[in-house]
């Protein structure tokens, strides 16, 4: 038999969390011709095609992790040469700074910060906002972009997240949501993604992101 | 528009199927729990609760290998609980596919164990689920105590105090069930999921006594909860998640159709 493996897609593996959900969805979403692996090997990460920074737990331990395990120089590698993207914590982790954790420095792909809802937001008829924002959530696609392929505007993605990302720059906006306020769910810039939800958790609509990402070429 | 209320569907499963009982006993066999999670999944499920009823030693393995199999064809959040009593019960979980455990009896019997897993797995991924029963008698003022043992045992803690400290301790969210209403088809206890949601930060879930697609429309705006949950309904084909829904956004809730 042979090896029908046309291209590599690296999920990250920097001991935290659960990065089964994510494998398993890039794996559904995936042809035959493309080979998922969860690694923590920079040589590994060096060689895929794609690179996927998932992201669970909180920011000071996420990041903490990245440095411990000489992870940021393979992570920064990547971001200026292959397809990437980053889910959750893991886009907060491409900030310059989080609030989380009494303030954390993050990798400052991006510049601007991770901010927190507070405990007591509420939304514009004054009422009572829970936090985490936890569960399926409208995202409007501010941007064309080859991950939007195939995906309405204003479909529903699941989240769950306390801290939400205030890029300073407005072009690299790829998506919004409203939750008490508006606030940017998606970043873009050159062949770097980033998503503040779960892909591998919402359904069609998350599967086929993956799907665009598998067949993404990095280019805007 | 902004974020949905959620219909989750709840798998009660005992060695190896999918079970609905009266108040935990009168047991009624609905299935095999991969194919009624793959089916929930499709009908639009907008996350899935797994609770393990037996919860004994030997069966852990059957049920870690059915996370599994449920993880790998289900693209939506999945809730594990039963027997959750340390962190490696934890940990096996999210290895197996779990997005969340739910704790209940042994965050009675040793709430710093919330506070533990809270910081090892982060809060996200902690529910602790409340059995509440109201204890307060006829014209007195409303209150509801924590049962255990299937609604069995009263433990006189009260069930709002207990919420808030949970939530205090890093519970990400509460599974509230009104022991007296559960498999009762009256509808939820929509006092105690009130109380408790107006006292904390963290999203509510209703469960325990839904009947009719009223009752959950109710649980969300009378109770305040943010998902509600229901088994007999949806397990028998009474009713099918889509309509559910439909119900739901019919009297004016945002769902995700």
């Amino acid at each position: 038999m042979t090896d029908k493996t046309t291209s590599t897609v690296a999920v990250i593996d920097y001991g935290m969390g659960n990065l089964h959900s994510v494998a398993k969805a890039l794996e559904h979403a995936a042809d035959d011709t493309t080979k998922v692996i969860v690694t923590s090997d920079p040589a590994l990460i060096d060689a895929a095609d794609r690179v996927l920074l998932p992201g669970v737990g909180a920011i000071r331990d996420c990041v903490g992790e990245m440095h411990k395990q000489g992870l940021v120089p393979t992570i920064r590698k990547a971001m200026q040469e292959k397809p990437f993207l980053a889910i959750c914590v893991g886009i907060q982790s491409l900030m310059s700074h989080s609030e989380e954790n009494k303030g954390v420095d993050c990798l400052g792909h991006f510049d601007g910060n991770a901010l927190f809802f507070g405990e007591n937001h509420k939304d514009n008829a004054g009422q009572k906002l829970k936090v985490p924002h936890m569960g399926w959530n409208q995202v409007n696609q501010t941007i064309d972009h080859p991950l939007w392929k195939d995906i309405d505007s204003g479909a529903r993605f699941y989240f769950v997240h306390s801290y939400f990302v205030v890029p300073e720059h407005a072009s690299e906006v790829a998506g919004t949501c409203e939750y008490g306020h508006e606030f940017c769910v998606a970043l873009a810039r050159d062949n770097v993604f980033a998503v503040q939800f779960h892909p591998e958790k919402s359904h069609k609509d998350g599967l086929q992101l993956y799907k665009n990402f598998i067949h993404w070429d990095g280019k805007p | 528009m902004g974020l949905a209320k959620r219909i989750i569907p709840c798998l009660d499963v005992d060695n190896g199927r999918v079970v609905k009982g009266v108040q935990f006993v009168d047991i009624r066999d609905a299935g095999d729990p991969v194919e009624v999670a793959k089916r929930y999944n499709d009908q639009g499920a907008d996350e899935i609760t797994f609770l393990d009823i037996t919860a004994s030693s030997d069966d852990r393995g059957t049920t870690i290998h059915m996370v599994e199999a449920i993880a790998s064809e289900v693209f939506i959040p999945l809730t594990v609980g039963g027997g959750i009593r340390t962190c490696d019960d934890i940990r096996n979980m999210l290895n197996a596919g779990a997005d969340k455990v739910s704790i209940n009896t042994a965050a009675i019997f040793n709430p710093e164990f919330v506070k533990e897993a809270a910081e090892r797995f982060g809060s996200q991924c902690i529910v602790v689920a409340i059995d509440a029963k109201k204890v307060s008698k006829e014209g007195e003022t409303d209150r509801w105590e924590i049962f255990t043992h299937g609604g069995r045992k009263p433990t006189g803690i009260d069930a709002v105090e207990w919420a808030k400290k949970m939530v205090d301790l890093g519970a990400g969210e509460i599974l509230l069930t009104s022991m007296d209403r559960d498999g009762m088809k009256n509808g939820f206890d929509l006092g105690v999921t009130r109380a408790i949601s107006d006292a904390v930060h963290v999203p509510v879930i209703a469960s325990g006594g839904v009947g009719n697609l009223q009752h959950l429309v109710d649980g969300v705006t009378e109770g305040k909860a943010d998902a509600v949950l229901a088994a007999s309904i949806f397990h028998f084909g009474e009713y099918s998640i889509q309509e559910a829904k439909e119900t739901m956004q019919s009297a004016g809730i945002e769902m995700r159709l």
